[in-house]
């Protein structure tokens, strides 16, 4: 009992937060890329924070439902449809037995998040049930999903509380330029004093060399003070290393765990989900700020999360609303 | 005097650089501050990447903050780091060299004017530092090739190498841990497999170990392998004073 994949997509993989505690010995984290998307498609579900969930990129899976659970789609908009119907998205829904949903191509956003009230059954390697595709372990056989794969689901959970309060508003990834804050360093002493002026008050655009590795941009030239390389060291999640080409490259989920070019600065965690949701051709400019600013802001928006759950754990004030209600019990008993 | 850097990566990492140089002395105080912060059981500590002369901390803010955490590490490294007893795992690694399972030993033997079976001598009489690991798991960075034996890249990369095989390229040597496309020249190939993500540990080594080949043949080769594949093979380890 549990999904089959019709289509599966352009690049579908199960996904968490990624496997730590082996950087060390070479292993990369991997993960999801959105982290805030999927922290919410779990939310909304009741599922832990860690459950894994399937991500999408560009192009989404269609999946037929072998049993009876519940389900929330986060990130980009891929319109999604079940049964041919438009399916609300940031809302818990329950799937039939027999329900095919199905996401189109990326219209904002270009990544996809759904999360399952039955979590997938996948293995756990090593502390994580994330898809390591460079290493080929976790997830669905260590691959990208391809059509006909079949996932079974854990456990049987077909039931939550306040079902009808169980949606948030969706968050909006139309955007054809971002900012994104960042922290200098841990290398920015590499670069002359232009150098950093340029990178921080110029206008870059996202390549289309862009995938769950990494991300290149195009722009003026950011000049070190002896060449950009280094004695390899220890890469982040959002490391921004420029090479001698001059060119920001910012490192993702897949990135590899070591590097050998200076770092000028690190994007704050709160706003990589802005660039991983960006599409090719987005305009990027960066705005330095201090670490104790970014992670004021990560715990902003941790409380933002504690608000998301508690929203959803009280009664339906729109229960008053007969149509509304209608609607979203419509399917229970359909 | 402080001879290290604590610089921030980040809101969740720290890197704390030491002098930037490719040094055995130098790697031994990343490998023991690795220890040493390990020993503390830090809350929030989240991974940690040790490399050459660079340690990099990953971390959860919700559970540290930075000037926390910063605070915490500045007191630990005036602990005294240099008292790392000094006592050093070698991993003896046996390899099967030329044949069909090192297709360029000669080409190494060529380029540096000597037998294949000298090449073997010296590939197999150095214990090697295993400076950091990366780029793929289990992908170590060794330092102490004779420079006798140092030879070019492969003009062509091949596109598949097996996992286990054993290869020079320019002033390096390693094993390839899983079967990836590479450039370097290959000796040889070893039972060993120094990644398994079902093994317990799936990565054998450390980084701060050494590894030491040790030549076999082929019929030893293929027992080991059998011995590995029933979950009976242990791959010697000693220590020695550094």
């Amino acid at each position: 009992m549990g999904i089959r994949i019709i289509k599966a997509g352009m690049l579908t993989t199960v996904q968490d937060l990624g496997r730590t505690g082996y950087q060390a010995q070479g292993f990369n984290v991997a993960g999801v890329m959105d982290v805030r998307s999927f922290k919410i498609a779990n939310l909304l579900v009741d599922n832990p924070e860690n459950e894994p969930v399937l991500e999408f990129t560009l192009i989404g899976p269609t999946l037929e439902f072998t049993a009876d659970t519940i389900i929330a789609i986060t990130g980009g908009n891929f319109n999604p449809t079940i049964n041919g119907v438009p399916a609300a998205m940031y809302t818990a829904i329950y799937m039939h037995k027999g329900d095919v949903l199905k996401f189109g191509s990326a219209e904002t956003g270009s990544r996809g998040y759904v999360s399952f009230s039955s979590y997938l059954k996948v293995p756990n390697v090593m502390g994580s049930r994330c898809t390591n595709m460079k290493s080929s372990i976790g997830g669905f056989k260590g691959r990208k999903l391809r059509n006909e794969d079949y996932i079974s689901f854990r456990i049987k959970r077909r039931y939550l509380p306040f079902f009808l309060s169980r949606h948030l508003e969706p968050d909006n990834f139309d955007h054809d330029h971002i900012t994104l804050r960042v922290v200098m360093g841990p290398q920015d002493s590499a670069f002359t004093r232009d150098g950093i002026d340029t990178f921080l008050n110029s206008e870059y655009t996202i390549t289309n060399e862009f995938d769950r590795m990494g991300c290149r941009l195009d722009g003026p030239f950011i000049t070190s003070k002896n060449g950009s390389d280094i004695i390899s060291d220890g890469i982040c999640f959002g490391s921004i290393q420029v090479p001698s080409h001059g060119k920001p490259i910012i490192l993702l989920a897949d990135r590899q765990t070591t590097g050998g070019y200076a770092k000028i600065a690190t994007v704050c965690s709160v706003d990589i989900p802005k660039l991983v949701q960006s599409k090719t051709d987005t305009k990027v400019h960066f705005k330095a700020i201090t670490v104790q600013e970014a992670q004021h802001l990560l715990l902003a928006e941790e409380s933002e999360m504690s608000a998301m759950r508690a929203a959803i754990h009280k009664p339906c004030k729109e229960v008053l609303e007969c149509r509304l209600t209608a609607k979203r019990v419509r399917s229970l008993f359909e | 005097m402080q001879d290290y850097k604590i610089l921030v990566a980040g809101d969740s990492s720290v890197l704390i650089q030491f002098e930037q140089k490719i040094d055995p002395l130098i790697n031994r105080r990343v490998a023991a501050t690795v220890q040493l912060i390990r020993e503390q059981h830090i809350p929030g500590l989240v991974d940690m990447i040790p490399t050459y002369c660079s340690l990099l901390i990953n971390y959860d803010p919700r559970v540290i903050l930075y000037d926390a955490l910063v605070e915490r590490l500045s007191q630990l490294m005036k602990m005294e780091i240099a008292a790392d007893s000094g006592r050093k795992r070698v991993f003896e690694i046996p390899v099967c060299y030329g044949g069909e399972l090192g297709p360029d030993l000669q080409i190494v033997a060529d380029h540096a004017n000597l037998s294949p079976e000298e090449v073997i001598r010296i590939h197999t009489s150095t214990d090697y530092l295993i400076y950091m690991l990366g780029f793929l798991p289990g992908f170590t960075y060794l330092g102490g090739l004779d420079e006798q034996i140092h030879t070019p890249r492969l003009p062509n990369p091949r596109l598949l190498i097996p996992a286990g095989s054993v290869g020079i390229g320019g002033s390096q040597t390693g094993i390839y841990p899983l079967d990836s496309p590479g450039g370097w020249n290959l000796i040889g190939r070893t039972p060993v497999k120094t990644y398994d993500p079902n093994r317990a540990v799936p990565i054998l080594v450390e980084a701060g170990d050494y590894i030491r080949f040790v030549s076999i043949d082929r019929a030893e080769y293929d027992r080991i392998l059998d011995l590995i594949e029933r979950g009976e093979y242990t791959v010697p380890v000693h220590e020695k004073e550094a």
